[in-house]
C-alpha cells in the first residue's frame, strides 16, 4: 500500500545557543502506510508532542523532510497544512472557540472542505446545518439539540467529542491524537476512545495516537511506536505486536533506552499490577 | 429633571451617543472580538475628522465620509501589518501608529492644528433642507445619525455571521482553532482592524461635520471614552445575536453621554470629563472583581463565625 506520511531524519532544537537549549527531535524517521493506526508511548519529554507539532507546522524543522501523501510539506505554512491534518490535544479547550456556538464552531471547521468553492462572505446554509446536526447525532450526546449553545457551556468530554467531529468532518489525510482522552474521567475517556476508533475505522483514516495507557498502546490500532530522547526506539506491528504484553513493552524500553520507563502518568493494565 | 429629558440637551446627548457609539463599535471588534487593545484609536479618530473636514471644506460633504473611512482602513492596515508581519507587540503597534498619525493629521488639515468647516455644506445642513415639518427641524440630526448607525449595525450583523466574520470572531476566542480551520489569523486580524479603524474614522468624519470644526486634539482620550461606552453596553446586553449586542454597545454610548450631560447639569466643568470617563472605565472593570472578592470574604467570615 502507498505511504501516507513519510518523515525523514527530522531534527529540531529549541533555543539553540542559549542555556535553555533543548534538542527535542534527533533524527526521527517514520513511514505510515495509508490506513495505519499507530499508538505512541514514551516518557515525559521524549518528543511525542514535538513530533506532532512538526507535522502540523507549529514550527519549521531544523533539518529533514516531511512528506504527506506524496507532497513535501516541510516548508508549508501551518494554516495551509491544516486542511489535511486533524489535531486533537489533551486539553479539551484547545480545539474549540468557547464563546461561539456549536454550529458556528462546526461551520469554521467545515471551511476546510469548502475553501475554494465557498465565498468568504456566505453564511451558514440550511443544508450545512442539517449536515452538522446529523454528524452531532452520531455522537449520541444530545448535542444536536444544543447547536445554538456556546461551546463554553459543554463539559470536557462533550467538547473533546465535538473537536473529534470537527477534526474528521472533512476527512483528513492524517489524524493526530495527543493524549486526547487523558484529561477526561475514565467513563468519558472510554466513550471518546470508542468514538475515535469508530471514526477512524469508518473513514479508513491514517492516525497517530499518543497514550500513557500501556494496555491501550497495544490494543488500539495496528502498530505501536515508542519514543525516547527525541527518536523512535521501537516500532512493532503485526504478529510481533500482538504477542507483546505490557511487561514486554516495559522490558523493551529498558533494553532500548537503558533505563526504566520513568513516567508518572504511565498507566498499566490490570494484569501487570501485583 | 423631566424638563431635561424633553429638552434639547437630551437630544444633543443622544446625538453624541450615536456619533461616538461608532468608536465603541470599533472597539467592540478590536477589543471585544479580536482581543486586541488597539491604541491607535485616538489618532485614527482625528484622522477621520481631519480628512472629513478637509473634504467638506473643499465642497464634498458626501465624498468626505468614504474618504475618511478609506483613510481609517489604511491606518488599521498599518497597525495590523506591524503586529502580524513585523513582530511588533499589538499594544506597541497601536502606540507607534498613534504617534505617527499626529503628523499625518496635521498635514491632512493643511499643516494646521485646526480647521473650520463653517460656511460649507455638511450632510446635516443638506439634510435639514429636505423637509419643513416641525418635528423634523428639531430632530433631523438625530434621524440621520440614527439611520447611519442602524445601517452600520445591520452590516456588522450580516458580516460577522459570514464565514470571514466567524473567523474574525474566533481569532480572539481561540487563535489555534482558526489556524486549524485553514485560515491565517494574520489575515483575520488585518481585516478586523481595518474594519474597526474605518468605523473610528467614520465617527471622526461625522464629528467634523456635526461640530463644523476639527482640532488635532479631538481624538485625545477617545479610546477610554469608547471603552467606557463598550463596558456600559456589555453590562446592559451581554448575550444575544450580533445585532442585539451592537445595539447594546450603541445604547451604552448613549447612556454614557446622558450621564455626562447630567453631570454637566450639576455644573461639572467640561475639563473634568476625561477624569470622569477614566473613573467610569475603572469602575466597570473593578466592580465585578471587587464583588467576587467580597463574596469570598463574606463566606470566609461566616465560616469563622460558625
Amino acid at each position: 500500500m502507498e505511504d501516507m506520511l513519510k518523515i525523514e531524519n527530522v531534527t529540531k532544537t529549541f533555543n539553540p545557543g542559549t542555556v535553555n537549549k533543548k534538542t527535542a527531535l534527533r533524527g526521527v524517521n517514520l513511514t505510515m502506510k495509508k490506513g495505519d493506526f499507530a499508538t505512541i508511548v514514551g516518557s515525559n519529554g521524549a518528543g511525542k508532542s514535538t513530533l506532532f507539532n512538526a507535522i502540523t507546522g507549529a514550527f519549521f524543522t531544523d533539518s529533514g523532510k516531511i512528506i504527506l501523501d506524496g507532497e513535501d510539506i516541510t516548508f508549508k505554512k501551518e494554516h495551509l497544512r491544516s486542511r489535511d491534518i486533524g489535531h486533537l490535544f489533551q486539553d479539551p479547550l484547545m480545539g474549540t472557540a468557547p464563546h461561539m456556538t456549536i454550529e458556528e464552531n462546526m461551520s469554521l471547521a467545515y471551511l476546510k472542505a469548502s475553501y475554494h468553492r465557498k465565498s468568504l462572505f456566505s453564511s451558514i446554509t440550511r443544508k450545512e446545518k442539517e449536515f452538522f446536526r446529523e454528524k452531532l447525532s452520531q455522537l449520541g450526546m444530545g448535542l444536536e439539540d444544543r447547536m445554538d449553545n456556546p461551546v463554553g457551556l459543554l463539559s470536557g468530554g462533550q467538547r473533546q467529542a465535538l473537536t473529534l467531529v470537527m477534526a474528521t468532518m472533512v476527512t483528513p489525510k492524517i489524524l493526530l491524537l495527543d493524549e486526547h482522552t487523558a484529561a477526561l474521567d475514565p467513563a468519558t475517556a472510554e466513550k471518546v476512545l470508542n468514538l475515535t476508533t469508530k471514526v477512524v475505522d469508518e473513514n479508513h483514516l491514517t492516525c497517530l495516537m499518543v497514550t500513557h495507557n500501556m494496555h491501550q498502546a497495544l490494543e488500539v490500532g495496528n502498530r505501536t511506536l515508542m519514543m525516547y530522547n527525541g527518536t523512535i526506539i521501537l516500532d512493532k506491528e503485526g504478529e510481533e505486536r500482538s504477542r507483546m504484553s505490557v511487561d514486554d513493552l516495559l522490558e523493551q524500553f529498558r533494553v532500548q533506552a537503558g533505563k526504566e520507563l520513568d513516567n508518572d502518568r504511565i498507566l498499566l493494565s490490570g494484569e501487570v499490577e501485583k | 429633571m423631566l424638563q431635561f429629558f424633553a429638552g434639547s440637551q437630551f437630544i444633543t446627548s443622544m446625538e453624541l451617543g450615536l456619533l461616538y457609539g461608532l468608536v465603541a463599535l470599533a472597539l467592540y471588534i478590536s477589543f471585544g472580538l479580536l482581543n486586541i487593545a488597539d491604541l491607535s484609536t485616538d489618532g485614527c479618530f482625528t484622522l477621520g475628522c481631519a480628512v472629513g473636514a478637509s473634504l467638506t471644506v473643499a465642497g464634498h460633504p458626501f465624498l468626505a465620509i468614504p474618504a475618511a473611512m478609506a483613510a481609517g482602513i489604511v491606518s488599521g492596515y498599518v497597525t495590523a501589518f506591524l503586529q502580524t508581519k513585523m513582530g511588533v507587540e499589538s499594544i506597541l503597534a497601536g502606540i507607534i501608529v498613534n504617534t505617527g498619525l499626529y503628523t499625518i493629521n496635521f498635514l491632512a488639515m493643511g499643516s494646521s492644528s485646526n480647521l473650520n468647516v463653517f460656511g460649507s455644506d455638511t450632510i446635516f445642513s443638506l439634510a435639514k433642507k429636505v423637509s419643513k415639518a416641525k418635528w423634523y427641524k428639531k430632530t433631523y440630526t438625530l434621524v440621520i445619525l440614527l439611520a447611519i448607525v442602524l445601517v452600520i449595525c445591520i452590516i456588522l450583523h450580516w458580516f460577522l455571521n459570514t464565514t470571514l466574520g466567524l473567523s474574525i470572531r474566533a481569532t480572539g476566542d481561540n487563535e489555534n482553532m482558526v489556524r486549524a480551520s485553514s485560515i491565517n489569523p494574520a489575515f483575520t486580524i488585518t481585516v478586523g482592524l481595518c474594519i474597526s479603524s474605518s468605523l473610528t474614522a467614520l465617527s471622526g468624519a461625522l464629528l467634523a461635520q456635526y461640530q463644523k470644526s476639527c482640532d488635532i486634539n479631538f481624538g485625545t482620550g477617545q479610546v477610554t471614552i469608547a471603552l467606557a461606552s463598550l463596558m456600559i453596553g456589555e453590562t446592559l446586553v451581554h448575550r444575544g445575536s450580533i445585532m442585539v449586542r451592537t445595539i447594546g454597545v450603541i445604547l451604552g454610548s448613549c447612556l454614557y453621554r446622558l450621564i455626562v450631560a447630567i453631570a454637566m447639569k450639576f455644573n461639572m466643568p467640561a475639563e473634568f470629563l476625561k477624569l470622569a470617563s477614566a473613573l467610569i472605565v475603572t469602575a466597570a472593570i473593578v466592580i465585578p472583581y471587587v464583588k467576587d472578592k467580597a463574596a469570598f470574604y463574606r463566606r470566609r467570615m461566616s465560616r469563622k463565625a460558625g
